[in-house]
């Protein structure tokens, strides 16, 4: 399938990107959003060029949640919208900074969940669309290493959810996605398994088949499913001595 | 973060703290305090792209920044994959003017390696295809480099090993092709002889050699000699003609473990080669191959470099001047064939003059050897050494894990140059890898 009109929120990250290639690759007109739109010009230009066809880009910022539903219908309604939006911030330090906290709270939650849920009312009038949310196996069980980030991408998983049984039937699909660990600018600092860690690339690819298959929730390593089944079976009494 | 680095071989592995800059300035931060190396996606086979202080994966530079679609010269930052640059450009018309025997390789490193394909004797090496290069000195300032315009900083840097500087950007000169299509012509050469003489008649764009290397006696250098051009539209069948840059897409495959170190024995070896030859002297004669079958045979089967097992393999490759290749090449291949050591590459192609200050290519025969890393293919590679030094013969840097730094600088007088310009200019104290500290360049 080609010619889609696709949109990508936080489309500075390093999977945002990755979804861009392969959206614009397969011949969609691809809209980047994010802050500082400007520092995007050298990525439009780059697909534009590799992959033909124009990339638009948008200002847009997650936080400013009043803005959403202006924002959505300030530009032509996509067919797919991509949510690449987070922030995995600092969880040692972020435990005793409430701002920092409220940041990563609001990043991974209050600022996805809510434009979603904009682009989720104008997809619902129209009868069609699809709605992709990245989210993290991090909202699977909140551990004592990340459960900032961790708790507010469960609550973006929850909504995603809530809004796939709510649009089921109305012609609009949403696609929820726990990419496990990647190797992207977000994780540079840390010491990944090798097993575990997915290319930006194969977020990307995973994204584009789950929206062409019409999958409901994606991992995608197969490996995350069965990891994070074994996680969430662990009886909380041991879990909370266990540190993984 | 420290990592373990090797080259394409897996042979030798260096623990390095590796960076990803991803902007200027973050690259610049690197500079200053002691070597660094820059390194692409990790093609060269041996250490060339990678110091234990400071290896800065250039990936994540790789925009397309502009393609004029008159002159076909694209621009792009040193990041992107060649892979990348077909996908984009041979739909429209282009095909890079050289090109190395895999497309997973980044423009900056065939820039630093000044990469040579099988037509080197018509159309040089990816060096005078380049019209400009930006490349980052020591001091962190970025100065543009031309033939013309400060052209003793793009002579060092053509074929300079990532040693005079790191190569941001470039602007290369495309070639317009009518297809995505190659015209090929299999000749089988019963031996060294017939194969040489094939090479020197051709009047193609493209030529090379595969070997068999465990041939003996009147069969040693028994080889497929392949001659090639790209295809014009009316060279393909009528349903073709319509979508000329239309190629089948290949099935990739993926060597999924290292194969144990038995696996690969002059038995293996033999019955792969005869495989091979028999499979293509069935196909003698002329027939039409896509781009990406002809020029990347080995890019369909994803790590190939698993099959040589855990410890590796050592690439050997060696160009012979013209007049010394007969004989050179005849006592290499019985060196090879008397130890029983087969490789499963034995590529041979013809090389033109020597263009580059310290690259490479030089008028005569390369030869290019894949051989398991044991010390009984290490020495005999030590053995091949003595033989390259009586010929003339010369190595290639992006291909070496292994020659003594005695040998590398007896057969290339050119190396002591480069090593004592790069001293003069402060240039080695702020890049090596540990390919430069083991030779001494």
């Amino acid at each position: 399938m080609s010619g889609r009109k696709i949109i990508i929120l936080g489309a500075r990250s390093d999977i945002a990107m990755a979804c861009a290639h392969e959206f614009a690759a397969a011949g969609d007109a691809v809209t980047l959003a994010a802050r500082r739109i400007e520092t995007l010009e050298a990525d439009a230009r780059d697909l534009e060029l590799r992959y033909g066809g124009t990339v638009a880009l948008r200002a847009f910022d997650a936080l400013d949640v009043e803005g959403h539903e202006d924002f959505v219908g300030a530009g032509a309604l996509p067919d797919v919208v991509i949510c690449a939006v987070g922030l995995l911030g600092d969880q040692t330090a972020d435990e005793r900074d409430t701002d920092a906290s409220v940041r990563v709270l609001r990043t991974n939650f209050e600022g996805p969940a809510l434009a979603l849920a904009a682009y989720a009312n104008a997809m619902e009038a129209r009868g069609s669309g699809v709605i992709v949310g990245i989210s993290s196996v991090a909202g699977d069980r909140g551990r004592a290493t990340n459960y900032i980030y961790g708790s507010a991408k469960a609550g973006f998983t929850a909504f995603l959810s809530g809004l796939r049984n709510r649009l089921a039937g109305r012609g609009v699909h949403v696609v929820t996605v726990k990419p496990g660990f990647v190797a992207t600018r977000m994780t540079e600092h840390l010491d990944l398994p090798e097993k575990l860690t997915a290319a930006p690339a194969e977020v990307g690819r995973a994204v584009l088949k789950a929206v062409e298959k019409g999958r409901d929730v994606i991992y995608v390593r197969a490996l995350w499913r069965m990891v994070m089944g074994l996680i969430r079976l662990i009886p909380e009494r041991v879990f909370k001595k266990l540190s993984i | 973060m420290k990592r373990d680095v090797s080259g394409w071989g897996r042979y030798p592995r260096v623990t390095a703290e590796v960076a990803r800059p991803r902007d200027e300035a973050a690259l610049r931060g690197l500079l200053g305090d002691g070597p660094v190396i820059a390194r692409g996606n990790g093609r060269s086979y041996g250490d060339s792209a990678a110091h234990p202080r400071c290896t800065v994966d250039m990936r994540g530079f790789s925009h397309f920044l502009d393609f004029d679609a008159e002159t076909g010269v694209l621009t792009a930052e040193a990041g992107v994959i060649l892979g990348d640059v077909i996908a984009a450009l041979l739909p429209r018309g282009w095909f890079p003017p050289v090109t190395p025997g895999t497309k997973f390789v980044t423009l900056g490193g065939m820039i630093a390696a000044d990469v040579h394909g099988k037509n080197h004797r018509r159309d040089g090496s990816i060096g005078r295809h380049v019209e400009w290069v930006e490349v980052m000195g020591p001091d962190g300032a970025v100065r543009r480099a031309s033939p013309r315009d400060n052209s003793d900083q793009f002579g060092m840097t053509i074929g300079g090993m990532g040693l005079t500087g790191v190569i941001l950007r470039c602007a290369i000169r495309m070639m317009p092709v009518a297809s995505g299509w190659i015209r090929q012509e299999t000749h089988v050469a019963p031996d060294l002889a017939t194969a040489m003489e094939i090479f020197e008649a051709a009047e193609t764009r493209y030529s090379v050699a595969w070997f068999d290397c465990l041939g003996q006696g009147a069969s040693l250098g028994r080889s497929l000699v392949m001659l090639g051009d790209h295809a014009e539209v009316s060279d393909l069948p009528a349903d073709r003609r319509a979508a000329p840059f239309d190629v089948p897409v290949r099935r990739r495959k993926r060597v999924p473990l290292d194969a144990p170190g038995f696996a690969l024995n002059r038995y293996t070896i033999k019955a792969f080669n005869a495989l091979y030859h028999a499979a293509h002297a069935r196909r003698a004669g002329p027939s039409l191959v896509d781009w990406d079958s002809y020029f990347y045979p080995l890019d369909a089967v994803l790590d190939w470099n698993r099959i040589y097992g855990r410890r590796g393999f050592a690439q050997y490759q060696v160009v012979l001047p013209l007049a010394a290749s007969r004989a050179g090449l005849t006592e290499l291949l019985s060196a090879i064939s008397e130890a029983g050591q087969g490789s499963f590459l034995a590529v041979l192609k013809r090389l033109g003059p020597e263009e580059g200050r310290h690259s490479f290519p030089m008028e005569g025969y390369t030869l290019a050897l894949d051989f398991p890393v044991s010390r009984a293919s290490l020495a005999l590679l030590d053995r091949l050494d003595r033989i390259t030094l009586a010929h003339g013969g010369r190595y290639y840097l992006a291909k070496d894990s292994r020659v003594p730094r005695a040998v590398l600088h007896q057969a290339d007088g050119r190396m002591g140059a480069f090593r004592d310009k790069r001293a003069a200019a402060g240039l080695n104290v702020a890049f090596a890898s540990a390919q430069s500290e083991r030779l001494g360049l």
